[in-house]
């Protein structure tokens, strides 16, 4: 914002905004009102909100560390020392789908903020840019795309060394692979938006393509980006739980709830009890960040039927 | 419109070959075939190890360029997609495979897709009624859920029924089983046999499918053109269906071409599952048993299965998007 001259004034918002000073509403007022409105994206927030306070204040919550072992008690069913039952190894379930719930969590936010990011930058430039900017991106998305990426991060995960950065290993193949869908899309958007006339106005008030770009198109998608954003939290942690099933995920004795539901659902109908933790969890989650995700969509559609008198 | 889609189709069929040769590069660099012998008890020669990975050319120890001549050569002048590290033959296996897993695949992403975009259409026209609101929140579990437990969910339904009624209506061991001879058996045996795992990937299409829809839609039906369809005295449900809809199934198809890539994941769940010998079972058994060759036969599946997919969406986006369609503008899709 430092190159505020004068010829910019009349784009800036505070001028409309002082005329109607007595009844100001803030738009992040607004956007909290009309999120408010919607009970199942209300309800999704708080638990979202109660799992993320669960999974930072963790390992006090249980006298077991996750990767202590009690050797009294191997695959036992829930009791009052295990409120959750134990693992095949003697490891505490309450726990482990504490510890899995906090790595699950980190996986889901990284890997969402940064494939976001990068699908937001990568499909905007290319549509702000055109020409041959916009076909190498264009190739390179529909590249990655073509090549099966599940089998790849899977080939990949499963023939590293299992230490404890494992999962950040994890975290980059997952953004590498799952940016590439939402670019598109943002790019579809984004040259709908590069025609309108106020990014035309700005272009022609001298402001550089990149700042038209972070300023003025990425905020008239930002709809699309959010909600983008919360389903890629979700879709990261659900694909991290794909490659559990299958042996490929965060490798133990570190432990994610993918990796706690894929050992659980193997023998579910005998010991339901190291299944039924982690699928409640990893259900409330990913169900929650993806209320929020719509409640959000509702409250930054300006034309939504409910957004009402606010 | 012709020369648009030719022009598609080129361009895919150069990705697949890059595609593939990548994968190739991964798969020889990150799996290690040696490994397989030298955990063998009794140990094996070394001297033997190596003639036998060298005879199916699997080799570290030869240059990574040669292998590559070597193995490229092979698939353009003989269609030969090499040998497993235990000598089987990949095109036997994929020979064997491949058809099961286009029935789960095409079955299930048409299905899913057309689901979906009904369920996503109908609730868009009826933001904030209580059908959407059920709709929506079933389309939110549906995702929500890991696909390996709406499996496991219905199998155990599906047993649960069997019991009950004392049939065996649902089937969930394998593509066949026991049939009578009866005209028509056969069919009838595969189909009860392919209707749960169809059924779960119908389910995840669907719920993936109805967001996407309802989220486009809501915006189309907002938008200026529907009002003017609306003024100039069309009826709610064809200014819906001629000019909303129309108008959103095009982001919407762009999506439908890569939802395929997501549905052959699927497909491995369910083969594995269901017991099905299909690709996804196979890819899975290749990395697990250090297979180059097989990983990369069926990453090779997996493009063209989504290359397929991408051009049927830009056969829709051809048809719906009159700017392709009179051949006017280059930058849509």
């Amino acid at each position: 914002m430092a190159d505020r001259t004068p010829i910019n004034e009349p784009m800036n918002s505070t001028v409309v905004d002082e005329r109607a000073a007595p009844a100001r509403t803030s738009r992040a007022r607004l956007l909290w009102r009309r999120f408010l409105r919607n009970k199942t994206a209300v309800v999704g927030f708080v638990i979202i909100a109660l799992l993320i306070v669960t999974a930072i204040i963790g390992p006090w919550l249980s006298p077991w560390a996750f990767d202590e072992v009690d050797r009294q008690s191997y695959l036992k069913p829930p009791s009052l020392s295990h409120p959750l039952g134990t693992s095949q190894s003697g490891r505490d379930m309450w726990a482990l789908t504490l510890h899995g719930l906090r790595k699950s969590l980190i996986i889901g936010l990284v890997v969402a903020l940064l494939s976001t990011s990068i699908a937001a930058i990568v499909g905007a430039f290319a549509a702000y840019y055109g020409g041959w900017l916009e076909r190498f991106a264009l190739w390179i998305i529909d590249l990655l795309l073509v090549i099966p990426a599940f089998l790849l991060i899977a080939m990949v995960a499963s023939n590293t060394s299992a230490d404890q950065s494992s999962w950040l290993l994890l975290v980059f193949l997952l953004t590498f692979f799952g940016w590439m869908l939402s670019a598109r899309v943002v790019r579809s958007l984004s040259i709908s938006v590069r025609q309108r006339e106020f990014v035309t106005a700005a272009r022609y008030m001298g402001l550089s393509g990149p700042k038209i770009i972070i300023r003025h198109m990425l905020p008239n998608i930002a709809s699309l980006l959010i909600i983008d954003a919360t389903l890629n939290v979700s879709g990261a942690i659900l694909a991290e739980t794909s490659l559990a099933y299958f042996g490929f995920g965060v490798q133990p004795p570190d432990t994610s709830l993918g990796s706690l539901l894929g050992d659980g659902a193997r023998q579910i109908s005998s010991f339901p009890w190291l299944f039924a933790g982690p699928a409640v969890v990893i259900v409330l989650l990913i169900l929650s960040v993806n209320a929020v995700g719509d409640g959000l969509r509702d409250a930054f559609d300006p034309r939504s039927k409910a957004s009402g008198m606010a | 419109m012709g020369i648009f889609l030719f022009k598609r189709f080129l361009n895919y069929a150069v990705l697949l070959v890059v595609a593939v040769n990548l994968s190739w590069l991964l798969a020889a660099t990150q799996l290690d075939p040696r490994s397989l012998y030298e955990v063998a008890n009794p140990p094996i020669d070394p001297v033997s190890i190596e003639n036998n990975l060298r005879s199916r050319n699997l080799s570290d120890a030869v240059p990574l360029h040669q292998r590559w001549l070597v193995w490229s050569r092979a698939i353009v002048t003989e269609w030969d997609w090499g040998q497993s590290p235990r000598g089987s033959r990949v095109q036997d296996e994929i020979d064997r495979r491949i058809w099961v897993s286009v029935r789960l695949i095409t079955l299930g992403s048409l299905l899913g897709a057309l689901l979906g975009v009904v369920i996503g259409t109908w609730t868009a026209a009826r933001q904030y009624q209580l059908s959407d609101k059920m709709l929506t929140f079933a389309a939110l579990l549906g995702l929500s859920v890991p696909s390996f437990v709406i499996a496991s969910v219905l199998q155990i339904m599906a047993t649960w029924i069997n019991e009950s009624t004392g049939t065996r209506f649902f089937e969930f061991v394998g593509e066949t089983g026991s049939h009578g001879n009866g005209f028509g058996a056969e069919f009838v045996d595969r189909l009860q046999h392919l209707m749960l795992p169809t059924l779960a990937l119908t389910i995840l299409g669907a719920a993936f499918f109805s967001r996407i829809q309802r989220s486009i839609m809501l915006d189309s039906l907002s938008s200026d053109y529907v009002r003017t369809a609306r003024a100039k005295g069309l009826r709610k449900s064809q200014a819906i269906i001629r000019h909303a809809l129309r108008m959103s199934l095009i982001p919407t198809s762009t999506y439908f071409a890569f939802s395929v890539a997501t549905l052959f994941v699927g497909a491995a769940f369910m083969e594995i599952l269901f017991s099905f010998h299909g690709m996804g079972s196979y890819a899975v058994s290749s990395i697990l048993g250090q297979d180059v060759h097989g990983v990369v036969a069926t990453a090779a599946f997996g493009g063209v299965c989504v290359l397929l997919g991408a051009l049927l969406a830009d056969l829709m986006v051809a048809w719906l998007d009159p700017r392709i369609r009179l051949g006017s503008a280059a930058r849509v899709g």
